[in-house]
């Protein structure tokens, strides 16, 4: 399966009305996570964020690829 | 806030002055009891006045001033707010003069990383955004509520308040000395920093952006386009963010954050503003500055909108930030909302509580504008190192992804609340597909020979009826609607019909030629729709019974039982 690179967030939970309303909650999540952090914490945080969610996808074609975009712009 | 630049501007020239006259009440003897006051003729007091009065309750209107609000105010109307105007008569006029838009464009640095294009939705009669200067719209409501019968009073400044359990006595000042007034229900729609809250020592409870916001309004011949342009961190401006808007008559919007400690005094000054737009425009076109000012915004709402026979609305109960155009737009809203209760309860045909509801519905919306408003403002002007890190890697990503493009957040456009969890819906028992929840705002469709669905609904509760054919519906169910046509608050019916031909006796029958309503309300044949005087679903059957529309009509009235 291919990276996704379409909008995804979703909240089966939840009834939304706005297609935006989910990535906004999980934006609003990230930034939260951080509230109070100094830049080394932050950067831990980050790396530990990382981990876990690519464990969870586990499928390393998809991880290389992410890999390969997030590093396009530099 | 604000000063006008120029004499000779546009704004100055949209100033109509209206006529104070001396008011019947000074040196009588006792205080005049009114049915319904409201004070402060903003968009939004203008509205609730003009909706009270179509629903038959004389209105007085109190205004400390003789003119309509001057300077950059409320820009963008939402397609729900025309919807509201329209019902009040005052669509029409708003859409001729304002500038419709459709196409975003935000760029980030020096280049564009991506464009949207609202190209709304096909068959609503009205676009998703009308740009328009707040004074066309109060002018046009001014009008309005004059030709309703409005008891407009300008220049009538409230000094004093004194609620009791079954109205509220105000003292009004006015050029030609003091009078007493008494209303049973006050409507109070004087603005963010509303006087008459303070009076009643009430507060308002929320955030304030540490942040600084310069508006100008620009005069410019040139063929900028009608879109709204959102920057950044420009090469023009680093390190803050831009938005461009235009407004009638080419007058234009810019909108340069900057920051917290910038000094408000200097920054107004052409000297320094001038420079900016120059370097914004990136060239030499000619503009002339109409107004400047410097601004600072809350998140922030009173804990309830109701207190006794005291009703809030608009900016005086509820602020946002101006990201998403939720201000006038929620007010509008509110007025939607509040003014068919206090017509039935006015007229005891429903209990108190009914009005404490208008406070419940209006505080989870004011809950979901102060939430999307919140987020788009920290996702413009980031409060911390990492904030911004993230928030420019959305940027870069969006140029190429589409999963990043909708986290981009530039203001989330007004959109009516759904009253989801109000506890005057009634729960579905059968079910449906489709938007159209109990709580939702009806949507539009559109209908034989020209018409809107939108056009037919409103202002009394009425009953919507699916069918095929309108020969089909059984003989019981016809008679059932003359019944609930004679209810002590009477249920309107409308059949709409799949396909033309046949009629009901006493009932309208609306053509969906084109299928648009079936499709949007899931309405196959046999579906009952039952919509509250302010156009929201309060209840939806698959198939007519008298006894549970009795029993939903009570429950969205405030009832223990069925009216």
């Amino acid at each position: 399966m291919p990276l996704n690179v379409q909008p995804n967030f979703h909240d089966p939970d939840r009834r939304r009305f706005r297609d935006y309303s989910a990535g906004d909650d999980f934006y609003e999540l990230l930034i939260e996570a951080h509230r109070g952090l100094d830049e080394a914490q932050s950067a831990k945080l980050n790396a530990r964020l990382i981990l876990l969610l690519a464990n969870h996808i586990g499928d390393l074609s998809v991880l290389r690829e992410a890999v390969e975009l997030a590093r396009e712009r530099d | 806030m604000g000063e006008s630049l120029r004499g000779s501007s546009p704004h100055a020239a949209h100033r109509p002055k209206f006529a104070y006259r001396r008011p019947p009440e000074l040196g009588a003897a006792a205080a005049v009891r009114h049915p319904v006051v409201v004070v402060g003729a903003g968009p939004v007091g203008l509205a609730a006045a003009i909706d009270c009065r179509l629903k038959g309750l004389p209105v007085v209107l109190l205004d400390e001033d003789d003119i309509v609000s001057i300077g950059s105010r409320g820009l963008c109307y939402a397609k729900r707010s025309l919807e509201i105007l329209d019902r009040l008569g005052c669509g029409d006029p708003v859409c001729a003069k304002g500038v419709n838009w459709n196409v975003g464009r935000t760029f980030f640095h020096e280049r564009e990383i991506y464009r949207f294009d609202l190209v709304p939705e096909p068959d609503h009669k009205r676009p998703g955004m009308v740009n328009l200067q707040q004074y066309y719209i109060e002018e046009y409501e001014v009008e309005r509520a004059q030709a309703v019968g409005v008891d407009l009073r300008w220049k009538n400044r409230v000094v004093g308040v004194d609620p009791h359990a079954d109205h509220v006595r105000l003292d009004v000042e006015t050029p030609d000395g003091r009078y007493a007034i008494e209303a049973q229900w006050l409507i109070v729609a004087d603005g963010a920093r509303s006087p008459l809250r303070r009076l009643l020592g009430l507060d308002v409870e929320g955030k304030v952006f540490r942040d600084r916001f310069l508006i100008a309004d620009v005069v410019m011949a040139a063929d900028f386009p009608a879109e709204r342009w959102f920057w950044f961190d420009p090469p023009f401006h680093p390190g803050q963010s831009v938005l461009l808007h235009r407004q009638a008559d080419n007058v234009w919007r810019i909108d340069f954050q900057l920051g917290w400690d910038a000094d408000p005094d200097a920054e107004k000054r052409p000297e320094r503003v001038i420079p900016r737009i120059r370097a914004m425009l990136g060239d030499d076109r000619e503009f002339e500055l109409d107004w400047v000012s410097v601004y600072t915004f809350q998140c922030r709402r009173m804990a309830k909108f109701r207190h006794g026979r005291v009703l809030f609305i608009g900016d005086a109960a509820h602020q946002v930030s101006p990201f998403g155009a939720r201000g006038a737009n929620s007010g509008f809203q509110d007025v939607d909302n509040l003014a068919w209760k206090l017509q039935l309860v006015a007229t005891g045909r429903a209990p108190d509580r009914l009005l404490d509801t208008y406070s419940e519905e209006r505080v989870a919306a004011a809950d979901e504008n102060i939430l999307n408003s919140t987020r788009s403002t920290d996702f413009i002007t980031p409060k911390s190192g990492m904030s911004r890190v993230f928030r420019d890697a959305v940027l870069e990503l969006a140029e190429r992804h589409d999963f990043a493009r909708r986290l981009v957040n530039s203001g989330r456009l007004s959109m009516p609340t759904v009253y989801e969890d109000s506890a005057l819906n009634t729960r579905d028992t059968d079910a449906f597909a489709g938007a159209m929840v109990p709580g939702a705002p009806a949507a539009d469709a559109p209908l034989e020979e020209d018409d809107w669905l939108i056009d037919e609904l409103g202002g009394r509760f009425q009953l919507l009826l699916f069918v095929d054919h309108a020969g089909e519906l059984p003989r019981p169910v016809v008679d059932a609607l003359a019944v609930l046509d004679r209810l002590p608050i009477p249920v309107e019916s409308i059949v709409i019909a799949r396909h033309a031909g046949g009629a009901v006796a006493n009932t309208r029958v609306l053509v969906d030629a084109k299928g648009v309503a079936a499709e949007r309300y899931d309405g196959r044949s046999g579906t009952v729709y039952l919509i509250r005087p302010d156009q929201h679903v309060a209840a939806r059957w698959r198939r007519f019974d008298l006894a549970s529309i009795r029993a939903a009509l009570g429950r969205a009235t405030g009832h223990d039982a069925e009216v």
